[in-house]
């Protein structure tokens, strides 16, 4: 995990000075609100429907168990004693004061943490794939590059101003996991035809009221121009996105409004003023982002002992042997395995963890994982290295914490936003519908007849909770004054990434676990062999689910 | 006359606004124009020339060692377009006044200094003496920028 040295820690500290005087002079009524509206949502700090939201930056997804004992800490000092997991790989606290936030800031910055740019139209935290330096199918570890695009867009002189946000993503591993295709860059590390290893950039992607799928900028970029690169392209995006309506400002509407190769061209030009100049990467400076994310010290052990030992639990305990084939995935490392803690228990908001859960996590990471934790998109958590041999030890503490339920890439793992309980961007509520989904569909063995199945619920067009791209979306919408919930089908956040078809007119929140049951039916009743959800929506289209869901009761 | 921050100083400004709708050829000196007059100069030396939001520096770049000042609006704090007009402005070797002017906030004045101006004119400020020490709310940075050509990354011990 990346180490602030003196230069990380003096820029962390001396913008929690900062905010503090902002925060005094709008308390003092020196600043307007209109004023002080970015400077707060450029650290993080959101006022919401029923107290402010502060969103901490967890970049990339990377946590350690002394930053989780802080985040708990922080929860029980300054807030209700839980926190949320974003599907930006953040950490959402619902009830902090505003008076205090420049507290948490500075308690934050004690553990080398910060909320800087988690929100406002700056460029945010950069995500990645959760697996990353752990996956069985990586090209490149990731996090190098996140951390060198962390550094170089953290107070960004020039980009703290944008038309609206901007996401980057990185992924480098044969299959998706970091959804680039949805984000305004994605970055993919590649081979090129001679084996080295470069970026391909993708711009223009994005959720939200328009989906779009990112178009590629660059097939092969060499590293050392990743930052001169995204400097082009924010500098055009910068000065050419629109700003006279907030709906059309992302850069995915420049980059269709401009045509793809006019918006390259219009990059290229733009990079030649800087390219090999002094943003260009120097070996050593990579050098030295990678040296922070090398291995811990793994034991050499025999797989196939382990696996054999781990084969014997599973069948002495189903419940046991559930959640290692749901939860737990392949290592790259022989004898290891990467651990998923599901935050998605029924009867709790989806993401949502509490300061003592907090706490345990911290224990568990570090007596079986190294110390290190990582969040993900999906609103889990992640334990990156754990020895087969301790995987049930574990399991037994986590299922007594409520962090075992065995239905990681299932249809109860639902990405959820927060919804109109505590969003004042929200339509309506995506909480209740989730849980309510959660609870009608509790039974773990139809859930894995089932097979893996997205359901993703965003509370408005937002689109937080990511819609457009579950297997399975809902988006609350407000239809004069009413909640009312839209269904769409076949959206996929994988490198076959689409954007899914609205199903037809929307359902009252009650009606929702119906909804969904009849659209599983359908895809039971026509799936064939092992065919999963998606692949049938894809082979029979939207006609048959509408068909059925629509129907008349006779 | 009116106050502006200027290289780390409060100082008098000696320039003026023109009546856009005025001719160009009826201007003097000390006079800042709309780029539509500026660019309708026969002669370019030594006149100041103001961009609006949309109105990328391109154009000024083969006069750069000419004019004195080139001025930058800010009809809104949020609008921050005149941030990469001023690095560009930088970046093909303007080594003239860069003036931000208009409508933004001491909170930005570190951040457009990084950018290459060096003198503000704030329409919503009620203390220069205030406002100044903003300009150094940071004693390090990560990118490269005007004020720190080289980024962090080549600069750390």
């Amino acid at each position: 995990m990346y180490v602030y040295d003196e230069y990380d820690q003096a820029i962390v500290d001396q913008r929690v000075n900062q905010f503090r005087g902002q925060t005094a002079r709008f308390l003092a009524g020196q600043l307007s609100d209109a004023e002080f509206l970015p400077l707060r949502l450029q650290n993080g700090l959101y006022i919401q429907r029923l107290a402010p939201m502060l969103r901490i930056a967890v970049p990339y997804g990377l946590l350690n168990s002394t930053k989780l004992r802080k985040l708990a800490e922080i929860t029980r000092v300054f807030d209700k004693g839980y926190a949320h997991v974003s599907t930006r790989q953040n950490i959402q606290l619902n009830w902090p004061r505003l008076e205090e936030v420049p507290d948490i800031l500075a308690e934050l910055a004690t553990v080398q943490m910060h909320a800087i740019q988690t929100s406002g139209n700056c460029i945010r935290n950069t995500t990645t794939d959760q697996y990353a330096g752990v996956a069985t199918d990586e090209l490149e570890d990731p996090r190098p590059y996140c951390e060198i695009i962390r550094q170089w867009s953290t107070l960004h002189p020039e980009f703290a101003f944008l038309p609206r946000k901007f996401k980057i993503a990185v992924c480098g591993s044969r299959e998706d996991r970091a959804a680039i295709y949805a984000h305004d860059i994605g970055i993919e590390l590649v081979a090129n035809a001679s084996g080295e290893i470069g970026c391909r950039i993708l711009a223009g992607g994005g959720l939200g009221r328009t989906p779009v799928i990112g178009s590629v900028v660059c097939d092969w970029l060499d590293k050392k121009h990743l930052l001169t690169y995204l400097e082009a392209i924010l500098r055009v995006y910068n000065q050419n996105g629109r700003r006279d309506n907030k709906f059309k400002a992302r850069i995915k509407i420049l980059v269709k409004a401009m045509g793809v190769d006019a918006f390259r061209e219009a990059v290229e030009q733009e990079w030649a003023a800087i390219k090999d100049g002094p943003a260009t990467l120097t070996e050593e400076e990579i050098a030295r982002a990678k040296s922070f994310f090398t291995d811990p010290a793994y034991l050499t052990l025999d797989d196939t002992a382990a696996r054999a030992g781990l084969a014997q639990q599973l069948g002495a305990e189903p419940i046991f042997g559930n959640w290692v084939r749901r939860n737990t995935v392949e290592h790259r490392v022989p004898g290891y395995r990467i651990v998923n803690i599901s935050l998605k228990a029924t009867g709790f908001a989806p993401g949502d963890i509490t300061d003592r859960q907090l706490e345990l996590v911290a224990d568990l990471a570090d007596r079986y994982a190294f110390g290190e934790v990582r969040s993900t998109h999906q609103q889990n958590l992640v334990l990156a290295d754990v020895q087969m041999d301790q995987l049930y030890p574990l399991w037994q503490e986590l299922q007594a914490a409520g962090l075992a339920t065995p239905n990681l890439g299932y249809l109860t793992d639902i990405i959820c936003c927060p919804g109109g309980d505590y969003c004042s961007l929200a339509n309506a509520k995506s909480i209740p519908v989730a849980e309510a989904i959660q609870a009608r569909f509790e039974d773990l063995d139809y859930l894995y007849d089932l097979g893996p199945i997205e359901l993703n619920i965003s509370g408005c067009m937002n689109a937080c909770g990511h819609h457009h791209i579950g297997h399975i979306g809902i988006l609350g919408v407000d239809k004069k004054g009413q909640e009312f919930y839209q269904v769409s089908l076949g959206g996929s956040q994988a490198k076959d990434a689409s954007i899914g078809k609205i199903l037809g007119p929307s359902f009252s929140q009650s009606a929702m676990p119906d909804v969904i049951d009849r659209i599983l039916g359908t895809y039971l009743d026509l799936r064939q062999e092992e065919e999963v959800f998606l692949d049938t929506y894809r082979r029979v289209g939207i006609e048959p689910f509408k068909e059925r869901v629509y129907a008349k009761a006779d | 006359m009116p106050k502006l921050i200027k290289r780390g100083q409060i100082v008098d400004d000696p320039w003026q606004r023109v009546d856009p709708d005025a001719n160009a050829n009826a201007t003097g000196e000390h006079q800042i124009l709309s780029l539509e007059q500026w660019l309708q100069l026969p002669e370019k030396s030594g006149r100041a020339v103001q961009l609006e939001p949309g109105q990328a520096p391109s154009p000024l770049f083969e006069h750069l060692d000419q004019i004195p000042l080139v001025a930058v609006y800010f009809p809104v704090f949020t609008d921050g377009r005149g941030f990469s007009y001023g690095r560009e402005l930088r970046e093909h070797g303007y080594k003239g006044e860069l003036r931000a002017s208009g409508h933004f906030l001491r909170e930005q004045l570190s951040y457009l200094h990084r950018c290459g101006f060096d003198a503000f004119l704030m329409e919503d400020e009620p203390s220069l003496e205030e406002a100044l020490p903003r300009l150094a709310d940071f004693s390090e940075y990560y990118q490269a920028s005007i004020d720190q050509p080289l980024p962090l990354f080549r600069r750390r011990g």
